[in-house]
């Protein structure tokens, strides 16, 4: 019972992370139609920019706030500057513009910061809260800090005029124009917002897995499979899906022991290939007819 | 009816088409052709190595090519099957000490039949799911080499090592030579293969479901056999070239064979020319050689360059490279008859 | 100066020319309406007007230029669009919806009577305001429409034929209503519509379309009293 409740809790860490860049993932896929693959090596670059702000001094939940500024300008930017170009164009040219900058970003880290593994800081206590056996404090503080954050998403896009005007340009491009929304900036800020939010998900998640370039690859697809299984149409279902991907892998790793840890990505990949082909909308999504 | 013009015509829709090959591109293969039967006897073992290594390369942009370029089907995940043509050949020649030959059309069909079946639930996955789901399988595939339990035939986490083949015979030629003269007679092979498929009914049909599936059932064509063949062939000639790869460079590892090897596969078609055969070789020479100038600068750069080169073609020169040649001759061939 | 002035307009699909040059004026105050069979480039015009389509020629509004420019910055200019298909956001809500209309609005206690202004318009939004807009009813979407363009707080409403798919009776209420906003609420109107009747009974000025041309133009009273122009164009 106890490792049960050690697996669960470790997964639904695991699960906030992962259902951070489940919504990252589906923000832009509802503004834009596109899948960024990209985001996960985003989200490593940002806490890699975190890195820097803690060795130079900056106390941590400012670096928190900053990393997630810089990160939202940064995708605001690339999306005005490097995506815009191709956008509207086919899937191929997208995908390939995206493919691209995954590589610049992994690149980049390893030139700046070199492939060595690096310690990142966790701002969550080390003893375990009133002494208990199941949960690490800083499991407890990632899923506090991921649903905060998820929340916070959750009520800007409900209850501010901007987050209406994103929800409507993402749902009909056209009548949003009609009523004067700029359209494009939308589409920017929306990337703004999923560069932060993957900030925050590589933040949470470096302390766990240590900080390297390569950190967020299996990371990225545990999110994919989180957003496919919630409904990619969905944002509340893809954060479902995050959590609920977190605590599959790893109550399945810890209790089915062929495939342990080595095979989980494997468990992954045959998650995704499942969705996609018996159901593609996902548990919540919604059911995309293709007008022929 | 004048059957001189008719005839002209027909011609001209070949030629077009790529179907027929006018005289100056039968030269200009020849002369290719001739390059590279040289090129080894004139540079160092080392150089003739990495030869070998663009051939190999070649070859799989050009399986990438016929599946993502000719028949649309956008694959992330071609990785997968370089590394099991790569891991075919090594565990034939280090287990069952059987000759490297042998291997290549064991990995072609073990390829066949992988890229077949991952072909199948592939049919119901269009674009961008497709890009996911072989993304996935990029992803998935190191851990799956380095798994324990299958560790006894993969080697684990550290590999698997080769011995060079000797040349037969006899031959006084260095084993770099012969590996890419083998290399080069197989490239021309396969290429030859892919050409005629390509240039006829099936590469027609493989076309007209790129373009316009619907319409392409419509025409009594069945695209779901054609789609998962097609991930079969594809991946056949990937596999092939991860087995020739795997020999020269005598070792496979699990890490050799990440995401980031799909990401090269995918830059030599987009820089070489999505849908060119001849392109294909441009990409090879580009996965090999970039690296080799950009890792002066940093062990990192490659891939910036890469990623770089990537988002620049998509801006400035979606054809690639092959395209680009063809656009200029067609302009130079038109100021001509201009003038 | 007139509210819109329309010189030489021409619009095109691709390559296809639907609007052909047409030349007209709308003065502050009145409705104006567009008449003409299926096909003749109704909707093109307003779409036209609105930077939807590619266009050549002049458009000004209020002395300003508005063609090439995007659409999103002609509409700020104080032109409200209601389009063909009614372009509600259906996965938002009634007042989602019409909270949108005022997106570009700085004043919220102006805003606040705006809306509700609308529902003593249309009591029927009141009643459904949480309600998803998807499963309003045809007429309550376009009645939603109008009282989205309403928010926008314009000078000049377009509307791009209102009653249809409205049963009869709903169709003589919108349009009660629409006469009842331009005069009370001052919004100048260009309405387009098939149901010429309809929308001579409210429009001051109209003008005819046939193929991208404008082909007779006048007050609504004369094109009504005319019997040739009715029987040849307008079809009763």
């Amino acid at each position: 019972m106890e490792f049960f409740l050690q697996q669960l809790f470790s997964g639904l860490a695991f699960g906030g992370v992962y259902a951070c860049m489940a919504l990252a993932v589906v923000m832009i896929y509802q503004a834009t139609d596109h899948l960024n693959f990209a985001q996960g090596e985003m989200a490593m670059f940002s806490t890699y920019i975190a890195f820097t702000l803690l060795s130079h001094g900056v106390p941590y939940w400012w670096t928190f706030l900053l990393a997630m500024a810089i990160s939202f300008l940064g995708g605001v930017f690339i999306e005005r500057v490097i995506v815009r170009p191709v956008e509207g164009t086919s899937v191929l040219n997208e995908v390939i513009v995206f493919i691209g900058l995954l590589t610049i970003f992994n690149s980049l880290a390893g030139w700046i910061w070199e492939y060595t593994i690096k310690p990142f800081p966790s701002p969550f206590p080390k003893d375990p809260l009133f002494g208990n056996k199941f949960v690490g404090t800083h499991d407890l503080g990632v899923i506090g800090v991921t649903l905060l954050v998820l929340f916070g998403v959750f009520l800007f896009f409900r209850f501010t005029p901007i987050g209406l005007a994103m929800r409507a340009a993402a749902q009909d491009p056209a009548s949003a124009r009609l009523v004067g929304i700029r359209v494009g900036w939308m589409l920017a800020l929306g990337w703004g917002l999923a560069a932060a939010i993957g900030a925050v998900a590589g933040i949470m998640v470096a302390p766990i897995v240590f900080l390297e370039p390569n950190m967020m690859g299996s990371i990225l697809l545990y999110g994919f499979a989180g957003a496919l299984l919630g409904g990619i149409t969905n944002p509340a279902g893809a954060v479902f899906g995050g959590f609920a991907v977190g605590v599959l892998e790893t109550l399945i790793g810890a209790y089915v022991p062929f495939i342990g840890s080595e095979l989980k990505l494997t468990v992954a990949l045959l998650l995704i290939i499942a969705v996609l082909v018996f159901r593609p909308s996902g548990l919540f999504g919604r059911v995309v007819v293709k007008r022929v | 009816m004048d059957v001189q013009s008719n005839a002209k015509q027909r011609d001209f829709a070949l030629l077009a088409s790529g179907a027929k090959l006018s005289s100056l591109q039968w030269g200009g293969i020849a002369i290719a052709i001739g390059i590279g039967l040289i090129v080894p006897l004139m540079v160092s073992d080392y150089r003739t190595f990495q030869f070998t290594l663009v051939l190999s390369y070649a070859m799989a942009v050009l399986g990438l090519n016929i599946l993502t370029g000719f028949n649309g089907q956008f694959s992330l995940g071609h990785s997968a099957f370089y590394a099991i043509g790569a891991y075919t050949a090594a565990i034939m020649m280090d287990q069952w000490e059987i000759a490297y030959y042998w291997t290549l059309p064991a990995a072609g069909v073990v390829c066949l039949v992988a890229g077949f079946l991952f072909g199948l639930p592939a049919l119901r996955l269009e674009g961008l799911y497709l890009a996911l789901a072989t993304f996935a399988l990029s992803i998935a595939t190191p851990p799956l080499l380095k798994y324990d339990h299958l560790s006894k035939w993969t080697g684990g986490v550290q590999g698997v090592v080769i011995t060079k083949p000797d040349a037969p015979f006899g031959l006084q030629i260095s084993q770099d030579n012969w590996l890419y003269y083998f290399t080069f007679v197989v490239l021309l092979v396969l290429y030859f293969c892919a050409w005629n498929l390509l240039r006829g009914r099936t590469g027609r049909a493989l076309k007209a479901i790129r373009d316009n599936p619907i319409a392409a059932r419509a025409m009594g064509i069945n695209t779901s056999l054609y789609k998962s063949l097609t991930f079969g062939v594809s991946a056949l000639y990937t596999g092939v070239a991860g087995a020739l790869g795997a020999i020269a460079i005598q070792f496979v590892a699990p890490d050799s064979f990440t995401f980031f090897l799909s990401v090269a596969i995918l830059v030599g078609m987009v820089i070489g020319g999505i849908g060119s055969i001849p392109g294909s070789i441009f990409g090879g020479i580009v996965i090999v050689f970039v690296p080799n100038v950009a890792e002066q600068i940093s062990k990192a750069a490659p891939w910036a360059v890469y990623g770089t080169l990537l988002i620049l073609c998509m801006y400035f020169m979606p054809l690639g490279i092959w395209g680009f040649i063809r656009m200029g001759y067609a302009r130079f061939t038109r100021r001509r008859k201009a003038s | 100066m007139a509210l819109l002035e329309v010189s030489k307009l021409e619009a095109f699909y691709g390559q296809t020319q639907v609007l052909r040059g047409l030349d007209f004026s709308l003065e502050e105050g009145g409705i104006t309406t567009i008449l003409g069979a299926n096909g003749a480039g109704k909707t093109t015009t307003l779409r036209a007007l609105c930077g939807m389509v590619r266009t050549r020629g002049e458009v000004s509004f209020a002395g300003a230029k508005i063609s090439g420019s995007a659409t999103e910055s002609i509409v700020r200019h104080g032109i409200a669009h209601v389009p063909e298909g009614r372009g509600t956001f259906v996965r938002l809500s009634t007042e989602e919806n019409l909270r949108l209309g005022a997106y570009t609005r700085k004043d919220p206690q102006a805003v606040g009577e705006d809306l509700d202004r609308v529902f003593q318009y249309f009591p029927r939004l009141k009643e459904r305001r949480h309600q998803q807009a998807g499963t309003l009813s045809g007429g309550e979407q376009q009645m939603l429409a109008v009282g989205r363009a309403l928010m926008m707080h314009p000078r000049l409403m377009l509307l791009d034929e209102p009653s249809f798919g409205l049963a009869p009776n709903l169709t003589e209420e919108l349009f009660d209503i629409l006469g009842a906003i331009n005069k009370e609420r001052k919004v100048s109107m260009l309405v387009v519509e098939q149901n010429a009747s309809l929308a001579l009974a409210i429009a001051d000025h109209a003008y005819l379309l046939e193929t991208g041309r404008i082909v007779i133009s006048g007050t609504a009273r004369e094109i009504e009293r005319d019997e040739t122009v009715r029987k040849a164009y307008l079809g009763y």
